[in-house]
């Protein structure tokens, strides 16, 4: 393989307040060179800032961006040869498909023949390679997207900038998407920085994710991890579905009522009152092992939804709490679902137990 | 079908009619002051009458003819390309500028610009004569511009901040990210779709200072008299059906140029 060409982003203290909002707070992170890095968070935490910080468009109040070993802060969007890519596409209506790809070429002096070939070769990557003499406006919003993505992608740009890109997509075209991403960025060498409020989104695509709330990270993690451990009740909330229970912690277990439930490692944080974390899938019902020290909750079942590839069933426990509980629809776990009104034990393995501190 | 409706409202034509009355009485007061001048500057008599007894084109000859007639239009002429040149990047720049910058400045920015549309214009000419008084600019051309600037980039601004609009500015912020600077950015990918607005704009100015009176009755004169002062001074001196034709000529011109600016508006927006 040749020489890497991607760039590693190294971002410290930045700080970016609009009047009274912080709408980015001593943001700090390196991201290794040729990553995939999502920034994940709800509308309004800052994600989209922050890559407009590194596109260049915003300029914080404090701290340092730096691609590779060169300071950006000061240096003008133009100079900074990031791709970027929006989410409304922003094609520009009155040039082809061709023109559009070419633009970045044209500004770089390219001469003709070999624009034509950096162009058909964009093109051919994002599987539009017939398309060149069409308008923007006979594209579909799939191919618009892709029209977008090879525009950004053709000047071998060392770092790709992406904000929201395929929100505006139907869901099944979201998913083929976010593979074909994926598969481009094991095939160009480049740093790319995503933004997204969809968490599963995020979970699919990339190598790390930083979850930001209030202009903050929260937590940046591998995507398992961030799933398995997440850090707070905000993470835990945001991405995946959880029931979340208000427990005491002592000598590696969680006590909530009579129940007694394991923990496979201690938590990070020492607090006695913490949140208990269950995710739906996580749990299952299991007979009555008559014994409580058998990693067990105890409860009633309240109510059934089914939901196709599987069953929520609800539990209510002794405490008045309810928690989920699903259930994959095969024959099998299907036939032992339970009863509305009908006593249960919800097991979990002490390695999927989640304890995060109350927030404060 | 024995009723057709003017709508899906299910009003006939007929419940209607008041309406079309009421609406072709407007129309008629508002264009019958302008059009009433077209079949007098044909006619043969010496004085201005209407309806004309006798027809002739010997009043369009004799402006053709003239050579203070024709030195004047083109002073007008003149005035009005210079106008339209500078109000149109002016007021073009004013527009994306306060379009972009979002700033609670922008809207008391605005204000002040639209300003030459509120102020009574005898106000304007008033001012523009004295400063020019002190600058030397009276009886100049470059005077006649500056201030029929000061008139036209109102128009240029609306026009060019309506068309703006509709635009989606991330292409600008694509194309700067994508190595364009910001002037270029602008001038490759904004310019080209927001044209119909700026030349809609530099018609209206182009018309702003040819249809001009009152300033130029101030500043301008001598050898650098527009020609819609020249008439002026032509009406008070004798009634001349010269001016009828002139009127007419300029009443071709601004129709076509509004009419343009209609047809560029239509063509704005394909499919």
């Amino acid at each position: 393989m040749a020489e890497r060409r991607s760039l590693p982003i190294t971002i410290s203290g930045v700080t970016k307040t609009y009047g009274a909002l912080k709408a980015l707070d001593d943001v700090s992170i390196d991201i290794a060179s040729g990553e995939f890095l999502t920034l994940l968070g709800p509308s309004g935490s800052g994600k989209t800032t922050l890559l407009m910080v590194l596109a260049g468009f915003v300029r914080p109040d404090h701290g340092s961006v730096r691609f590779g070993d060169e300071e950006m802060i000061t240096t003008p969007p133009h100079r900074r040869g990031v791709g970027m890519v929006f989410q409304n596409y922003a094609l520009f209506p009155h040039m082809n498909v061709f023109a559009n790809v070419a633009y970045p070429l044209r500004l770089r002096g390219v001469a003709r023949p070999e624009m034509e070939e950096r162009v058909g070769k964009a093109l051919d990557l994002v599987q539009l390679g017939e398309l060149g003499h069409r308008g923007v406006h006979q594209l579909s919003g799939g191919q618009r997207q892709r029209v977008a993505l090879a525009r950004a992608i053709v000047f071998e740009p060392r770092i790709l900038l992406m904000d929201e890109p395929l929100s505006a997509l139907d869901k099944k075209l979201r998913e083929q998407m976010q593979i074909e991403i994926k598969h481009l960025h094991h095939q160009l060498d480049m740093t790319i920085v995503y933004v997204t409020h969809d968490q599963r989104e995020a979970l699919t695509m990339s190598d790390r994710v930083a979850v930001i709330d209030a202009g903050r990270f929260a937590q940046v993690d591998g995507p398992r991890r961030l799933y398995e451990r997440p850090r707070t009740r905000f993470v835990a909330d945001f991405i995946g579905e959880s029931s979340f229970l208000p427990v005491r912690v002592s000598e590696g277990a969680v006590r909530l009522g009579g129940d007694v439930l394991r923990l496979s490692e201690a938590p990070w944080s020492q607090a006695e009152r913490q949140i208990l974390v269950l995710r739906p899938e996580k749990l299952e019902i299991v007979p009555d092992r008559g014994a409580t020290d058998a990693n067990c909750l105890r409860g009633t079942v309240s109510d059934l939804i089914f939901q196709g590839e599987s069953v929520l069933v609800y539990v209510r426990l002794a405490g008045g709490e309810q928690i989920a509980v699903r259930s994959p629809s095969r024959r099998e776990t299907l036939a032992a679902v339970p009863e509305v009104g009908q006593p249960v034990h919800v097991a979990l393995d002490p390695e999927d137990a989640i304890v995060v501190p109350e927030d404060p | 079908m024995s009723k057709s409706f003017a709508s899906d409202t299910q009003i006939t034509h007929l419940g209607r009619l008041w309406l079309y009355l009421f609406g072709a009485l407007v129309m008629v007061f508002l264009m019958f002051p302008s059009v009433v001048v077209i079949p007098m500057s044909f006619s043969d008599s010496t004085y201005l009458e209407f309806p004309p007894r006798e027809w002739s084109l010997r009043w369009y000859e004799n402006y053709f003819g003239s050579i203070e007639w024709r030195e004047a239009t083109y002073v007008s002429l003149q005035a009005a390309v210079l106008t339209m040149l500078v109000a149109t990047p002016v007021g073009t720049a004013a527009a994306y500028g306060l379009h972009v910058s979002g700033r609670r400045m922008a809207a008391t920015m605005q204000t002040m610009l639209l300003m030459p549309l509120m102020v009574p214009i005898i106000l304007i000419a008033i001012g523009a004569f004295y400063l020019y008084a002190r600058l030397g600019l009276n009886y100049t051309i470059t005077g006649v511009v500056v201030a029929h600037t000061v008139l036209a980039i109102p128009f240029v601004l609306v026009t060019v901040s309506s068309g703006l609009k509709t635009y989606d500015m991330n292409q600008e912020m694509v194309a700067r990210s994508l190595g364009a600077s910001r002037l270029r950015a602008f001038l490759t990918v904004t310019l080209p779709q927001i044209r119909f607005s700026v030349v809609a704009g530099a018609l209206f100015a182009f018309i702003t200072s040819l249809d001009e009176v009152i300033v130029a009755m101030f500043v301008s004169g001598g050898e650098n008299a527009t020609l819609t002062r020249r008439m002026f001074n032509a009406l008070r001196d004798q009634i001349d059906p010269t001016i009828a034709a002139i009127s007419t000529c300029l009443i071709l011109v601004s129709v076509i140029s509004l009419l343009l600016v209609q047809w560029l508006g239509k063509a704005r927006t394909p499919g």
